[in-house]
């Protein structure tokens, strides 16, 4: 026992058991989530619960629990700010890492990570007394709380986790690869778009993925300007409810125990799901990355 | 080489070579072998090293001279993918036996860098560093007596008498690796490995720490690699030529450097390969 | 042809990041200038009055601050004792492996999933309640991964060096990460842990359902109090209390306080972690 201290075992132990921690706590969010999350199938099927084209929890005999329209609205508030943020994104990232000059890079790195601390509340906030106002009126809307005014506001959340890993990314793409093709007579731009893009693709689809992430897990701006109809999505001009606002706003209401905080849980496993999903891939294409540039 | 009669039933190079005194071994190296992850390094090394003399390690970059030296005082052991077989015996006791205690090995086997790694702290903490750890000492007075006999010991007392306090990263290469001597003299070790500790001074830097290795070898049994042949040859007493992981050839310096009795080596110091 | 193509691409990449910034300077300005103009000393010292339409945001700003402190005692040993793990104590191998998956993973996990973790955990099994407590709590599991991957970052920055030359002085594991490393290292690890705070104080989901209330007449008096906090004021100005259009102006002050206060909290963060890769002088 002496020795084993001596040896430092038990300090290791310790830190181990602290660096187990992070484990620990996904674990404890997988049992949190499923535990309440599949009680839900004790009131309808699976299939009901994912593919159910109705979400009317109260008011309603009898009520139904299906949250199609909410994933979809995730979906396509997801899918709109993908839009805004891929092309600005990566073509911010290209010219920060490929154009711009070092003094520039070292000025626009910084406050473009600084503008990603931004709290998600401020952009709702904006959203709420200014971009949902602008939308209302540019399209002639009754009302300003549409799947757009969420997607542009996500979109511009997302941008910074984007342009921040991609260079990153294109940075670490090896100067071997741009000398090669300058001495071929190729210009700055065009290396920049036939061989070091190509070379970061898979990295860069890393950052897309992650910021797709963060904008599909995102609540307080799709709670507080996407509308929050949980009808299927026809059209961007319409208000959706997404599955993390509904958490947000229901979860206050749901009486304990109720199939209703069943089923708020069970869209929680539902997004966890997704997230994990994510994460899989971004690391998946981030090995691939690394493995095809050679680091 | 010679024929004998050995403890570790080697044909060559073995635990007990002729030229040695055998009640002057401090270290004896038996059939050592050292895998990184899969690659091998070192290969059925086994090698004597006499008290109080210096061993110069020689060898092409890449050859594991370094991997060697550093089995010496299981430095190897941090680095994770290392998996080493056979035995060092150090005055008898297998330092890769069940139940060593690791760090006392280190205490009793100091080590030199190739890059001088001062800590960053001040000169005083820095030699002061390894008699805290180990509890070493009980009185201030006393502290600050070994520091400054360290410190001479090194030939770096003149120059650093005025700033003990100084960060000892203001000093210059030379300087800072004396001073990394000084941290290994303070504990007051047995032996110092040196691993290629010139490499990055220049001629005078490396001519001081050369003059006090001479001076060094009177107390401490001292093993040194180098890849700088002129330096084997001025200041070492046993040169080991080592060779893609194998030693080829272990001999009194005078001997590997006027009559090399392997080819490899005669290519290697007369500057054909390396 | 070559010159229209280089040309529109150029014009591309130049759009492509002068938009985004535009945009978001616009957002933080758009509420500066506004909020600028509610914020004075009674703003920041005074206790909301007359049903929520005057007076001051103390309470929340205090609440804030609690949130925050609980999250950074929690989180900060937390992460900093794992980093060490997986950074001084590394062996290749399944656990190390299964640690880092667990990192990346809870790093990917939405807010508002900690958010259902901690009502469950510590709102109701442990019974803490909707409380300081639990929202801290919560905010540090969520800042949890930030923190191991700066300290990770800081230690990775120690030269290796240091470490040898420690060993070779018979120090042991313990007395080199005790006395050489964590010194070395313990102010990047600081300055790079603030980003971790700054999205803990602007984070509301996580809060929701473990700390946050739109109104208490007092400020918390322990962890199990409720409490109030900036990003939720911001949030129930606009969705909660009866007078919607005299709420607004406050709720630009409480969003530019909370902006200045995370902004402000960043900046620092990463410019002292740019100071300190630059200046390593090892
Ligand atoms: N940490 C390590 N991991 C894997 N291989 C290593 C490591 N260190 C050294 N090697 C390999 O072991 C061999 C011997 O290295 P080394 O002992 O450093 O040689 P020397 O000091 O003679 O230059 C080299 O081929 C080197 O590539
Ligand atoms: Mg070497």
């Amino acid at each position: 026992m002496k020795k084993f201290f001596r040896r430092g075992k038990g300090i290791e132990f310790l830190f181990l058991f602290f660096a187990l921690a992070s484990v620990f706590f996904l674990a404890g969010i997988v049992v949190v989530l499923f535990s309440s999350g599949l009680l839900i199938l004790r009131t309808v099927t699976l299939r009901e619960f994912i593919l159910g084209r109705y979400w009317h929890p109260l008011f309603y005999e009898p009520p139904a629990y299906g949250i199609l329209p909410i994933i979809l609205g995730s979906f396509w508030v997801t899918l709109g700010a993908m839009c805004i943020a891929i092309p600005l994104g990566v073509g911010a990232a290209v010219y920060i890492a490929e154009v711009a000059s070092p003094q520039l890079k070292e000025i626009l790195k910084p406050v473009i990570e600084l503008l990603g601390a931004i709290p998600s509340v401020v952009y709702g906030f904006f959203g709420v007394v200014a971009l949902a106002p602008f939308i209302m009126r540019l399209f002639d809307l009754p009302i300003g709380f549409t799947a757009l005014t969420a997607s542009i506001l996500l979109g511009l959340m997302a941008l910074p986790t984007i342009v921040t890993i991609s260079e990153d990314v294109i940075s670490s793409v090896p100067v071997l690869y741009r000398e090669a093709s300058y001495a071929l007579g190729a210009t700055k731009l065009e290396t920049a778009a036939k061989v070091v893009f190509p070379a970061a693709f898979p990295g860069i689809v890393t950052a897309i993925i992650l910021g797709m992430g963060r904008a599909i897990g995102e609540t307080m701006v799709v709670m507080m300007v996407a509308g929050g109809s949980a009808i299927i999505p026809r059209s961007f001009l319409q208000p959706v409810r997404a599955m993390t606002a509904t958490i947000g706003l229901e979860m206050g209401e749901a009486a304990s125990g109720s199939p209703h905080m069943h089923a708020l849980f069970g869209i929680g496993c539902v997004l966890f799901v997704l997230t994990l999903l994510f994460s899989i891939a971004a690391e998946r294409f981030s090995i691939r990355f690394r493995r095809q540039v050679g680091i | 080489m010679v024929d004998i009669i050995t403890s570790c039933q080697l044909p060559v190079a073995s635990c007990q070579s002729s030229f040695i005194s055998q009640k002057e071994i401090k270290i004896s190296i038996c059939s050592l072998n050292i895998w990184y992850t899969d690659t091998q390094a070192i290969e059925d090394v086994s090698l004597d090293i006499e008290k109080n003399k210096v061993t110069a390690i020689i060898g092409p970059s890449g050859c594991g001279k370094s991997t060697l030296i550093r089995a010496m005082n299981r430095m190897n052991d941090i680095i994770p993918s290392v998996k080493v077989k056979g035995e060092i015996l150090l005055d008898g006791e297998n330092i890769y036996g069940e139940d060593i205690d690791v760090v006392g090995i280190r205490r009793r086997i100091g080590m030199v860098f190739q890059r001088p790694n001062p800590f960053p702290k001040s000169v005083f903490e820095n030699v002061a560093y390894g008699l805290k750890i180990n509890g070493l000492i009980k009185k201030k007075e006393e502290l600050i007596e070994k520091i400054e006999q360290a410190l001479k010991d090194a030939a770096l007392w003149s120059e650093v008498k005025d700033r003990l306090g100084d960060s000892a990263l203001d000093l210059s290469g030379g300087q800072q690796q004396r001073l990394c001597i000084a941290r290994a003299l303070a504990i007051e070790p047995e032996v110092i490995l040196f691993d290629e500790p010139c490499s990055s001074l220049d001629p005078t830097a490396t001519a001081k720490i050369e003059e006090l290795i001479q001076e060094l070898k009177k107390k401490y049994t001292i093993v040194i690699v180098t890849h700088n042949m002129q330096q084997a040859a001025r200041i070492s007493d046993f040169s080991a030529f080592l060779l893609l992981g194998k030693l080829i050839e272990f001999n009194r310096t005078d001997k590997i450097f006027t009559h090399p009795e392997d080819k490899r080596t005669e290519n290697y110091i007369t500057g054909r390969f390396g | 042809m070559r010159k229209f193509k280089e040309l529109v691409f150029s014009v591309f990449l130049h759009t492509a990041t002068a938009l985004p910034l535009i945009a978001l300077f616009s957002v933080i300005f758009f509420i500066i200038s506004r909020g600028a103009m509610v914020i004075n000393w009674e703003f920041l010292t005074q206790m909301p009055r007359d049903a929520m339409t005057a007076g001051g945001i103390f309470p929340a700003i205090v609440g804030t601050f609690y949130l925050v402190l609980v999250a950074v005692f929690f989180a900060l040993p937390l992460g900093v004792m794992a980093a060490i793990y997986l950074v001084e104590y590394t062996r290749q191998g399944g656990i190390v492996q299964t640690i880092r998956i667990g990192v990346s993973t809870l790093a990917g996990v939405p807010s508002v999933v900690f958010g259902l973790f901690g009502m469950v955990i510590f709102v109701r099994f442990f019974g803490f309640g909707v409380s300081i407590l639990s929202g801290g709590l919560t905010l540090g599991i969520m800042i949890l991964p930030t923190v191991i991957r700066t300290s990770e970052e800081a230690l990775l920055a120690i030269p290796q060096g240091f470490r040898e030359a420690s060993f070779a002085l018979g120090a042991t594991k313990w007395q080199t990460i005790y006395r050489i490393v964590m010194p070395n290292s313990i102010s990047s690890i600081l300055t790079g842990s603030i980003l971790g705070i700054g999205r803990a104080a602007g984070d509301t989901a996580s809060i929701l359902f473990t700390a946050a209330t739109f109104y208490i007449m007092h400020l918390p008096n322990s962890v199990f109090s409720e409490v109030q906090a900036l990003p939720y004021h911001i949030y129930g100005l606009l969705t909660e209390g009866t007078h919607a259009q005299a709420q607004i102006p406050i709720a630009y002050g409480t969003a530019t306080v909370l902006l200045f206060l995370v902004l402000s909290m960043s900046a620092l963060s990463i410019v002292m972690r740019n100071r300190f890769r630059r200046r390593k002088k090892w």
